[in-house]
């Protein structure tokens, strides 16, 4: 079964294979091929119910995520939680006026403001949805960024590049396990405003240059964004998420 | 008639924002000169906007194909605007703005490709584009007007076409929910547009989000219907204008919950944008 610690050591193979196309295709291709055996193993009727045979909720003494529209919508919840998270520590610093200038922090609040939008939306929408929401709600993870180094610009505009680049991945990839056409319109509303926060995070990095969609994740022979499976997004967004929980029933 | 206002409010907005040179001043002047010749002639503009009617492009239909046909429409239209861009000499060269407009130009016509292979005999054909919008902009420097304020409309309908091009793939979403890949492939196109638009945006000295309808400085007011919804604050019932984090962090302004969701575009309102640039 693949549970959470698993999936960071898969994710961490891939990231090393970098541009290797080839070889990124390859594990992504037995990551599926797993995902599908464990799917036949456990349940031969997946995606019939909006709120999947596998609600959220404590399995095995830790939270998992489910499987269908509600797992779904847990699983953006989490990231929604993890981006509101590391925003909220960057505008509370005491040294955010000295560390940027105005149109950046302007952004980085702006960009507060949204995800803890997103997150509040998530966690209202998610209690209204589950049947059981005092067991089935995602509770408040904790976090540990300590592997940013929060008085270097540098550092914090790094991060902020890859959750959401790592977002906008994760919401392509994402919409093609929702069955509801409302739930899959709401996701389509957040992802454009992630991707158009990680091209001014980019523009900020690197202004000179067409680094807002660069060729690390834009496709340069087809155009094309990333799209990612939760298996392979649940390792990076991990790395900074100390509650221990499980994707088991996500692909 | 959608493009009589569009000349006549651009033409508005254009004098309204004008602050450049005495060359420039000129350049407004004939332009609003032409615009009132246009309007003066009521059968020459009748027969010219008959003409545009005839070759607008209908509703796509809500299958998979037609999501993918209204896109292929919208990317031809992107991909041949920045084409024309590039050669005509309006990009100041060497720095951002070229890289920044190479890499989008870039983009589209790999859209182009993409969607020409992936619909196969579905495949609609390019229409034919005026980005003059019968004389109203000129964002190649083609009546000379000068590169400076040739460039500035240049990205006036960047703008207008990237913000377009997210809210229409929105728009197409729940059209291809049927089909996983496809909707996979609109996806990774659609954040594309976003980064696009975000960029552009940023070009013009606007945040790379749109704020509640507003289209933004310098934008005419026939870009309207680009913005018009993008106010709404009412995501599954849940407001999002009143979010507040508590004690955790700063206060969060009400126009941030409208900025942090984009909306979609219907086929129809789609198509009317793309219209206005089909001859």
């Amino acid at each position: 079964m693949s549970n959470f610690m698993k999936n960071v050591v898969t994710v961490k193979e891939q990231l090393t294979s970098g541009t290797n196309r080839r070889s990124f295709l390859k594990i992504s291709g037995l990551t599926m091929a797993a995902t599908g055996l464990l799917l036949t193993g456990c349940n031969n009727d997946d995606d019939s119910m909006n709120n999947g045979p596998y609600a959220p909720g404590v399995r095995n003494g830790k939270f998992d995520l489910g499987s269908g529209d509600l797992g779904v919508l847990t699983y953006a919840y989490a990231l929604e939680q993890l981006e509101a998270d590391f925003y909220t520590r960057v505008v509370n610093l005491n040294n955010f006026g000295a560390l940027f200038n105005s149109e950046e922090q302007q952004i980085l609040s702006d960009l507060y403001a949204h995800e803890v939008i997103h997150r509040e939306f998530f966690k209202v929408a998610l209690t209204g949805a589950l049947p059981n929401p005092s067991t089935q709600l995602l509770p408040a993870l904790q976090f540990d960024f300590s592997t940013v180094n929060f008085s270097s610009r540098s550092s914090i505009l790094g991060t902020a590049k890859a959750l959401e680049d790592t977002g906008v991945a994760a919401y392509n990839g994402a919409g093609k396990l929702i069955t509801s056409t409302d739930y899959l319109l709401l996701a389509g509303k957040i992802v454009s405003v992630e991707a158009r926060h990680a091209s001014a995070i980019r523009s900020l990095i690197n202004p000179n240059s067409n680094d807002f969609a660069g060729d690390d994740v834009v496709n340069a022979s087809n155009g094309l964004d990333a799209a990612k499976n939760p298996s392979q997004i649940l390792p990076i967004a991990g790395s900074f998420i100390t509650t221990e929980f499980t994707a088991t029933y996500l692909p | 008639m959608n493009l009589l206002k569009f000349i006549e409010s651009f033409t508005d907005d254009h004098l309204m924002n004008s602050k450049g040179s005495r060359r420039d001043s000129f350049g407004q002047f004939g332009q609003l000169g032409k615009n009132l010749a246009l309007a003066s002639i009521p059968l020459g503009l009748a027969a010219f906007t008959n003409k545009a009617f005839a070759s607008d492009i209908g509703p796509t239909p809500s299958t998979p194909i037609g999501a993918l046909q209204l896109a292929l429409t919208l990317e031809y239209l992107e991909d041949e605007f920045y084409r024309l861009g590039l050669e005509s000499g309006v990009i100041p060269t060497g720095g951002r703005d070229e890289k920044v407009f190479m890499q989008i130009a870039k983009h589209e016509a790999s859209h182009v490709e993409f969607l020409i292979a992936g619909l196969g005999a579905s495949a609609v054909a390019k229409p034919t584009f005026d980005f003059t919008v019968g004389g109203a902009f000129d964002p190649f420097n083609t009546t000379g007007i000068g590169a400076t304020a040739a460039y500035q409309q240049f990205l006036v309908l960047a703008q207008a076409f990237e913000d377009t091009g997210v809210r229409a793939y929105k728009g197409q979403a729940g059209n291809l929910i049927s089909t996983p890949d496809l909707l996979t492939a609109a996806l990774q196109i659609h954040s594309v547009e976003a980064r696009h638009a975000s960029e552009v945006r940023r070009l013009r000295g606007l945040k790379g989000w749109i704020t509640g309808n507003q289209r933004g400085a310098g934008m005419p007011s026939a870009t309207q219907a680009v913005y018009d919804g993008e106010e709404n604050v009412t995501q599954a019932g849940f407001n999002t204008s009143t979010v507040n984090n508590g004690s955790l962090g700063p206060a969060i302004p009400g126009l941030a919950g409208s900025e942090s969701y984009d909306e979609p575009l219907t086929t129809q309102q789609s198509v009317n944008i793309a219209n206005l640039f089909i001859v």
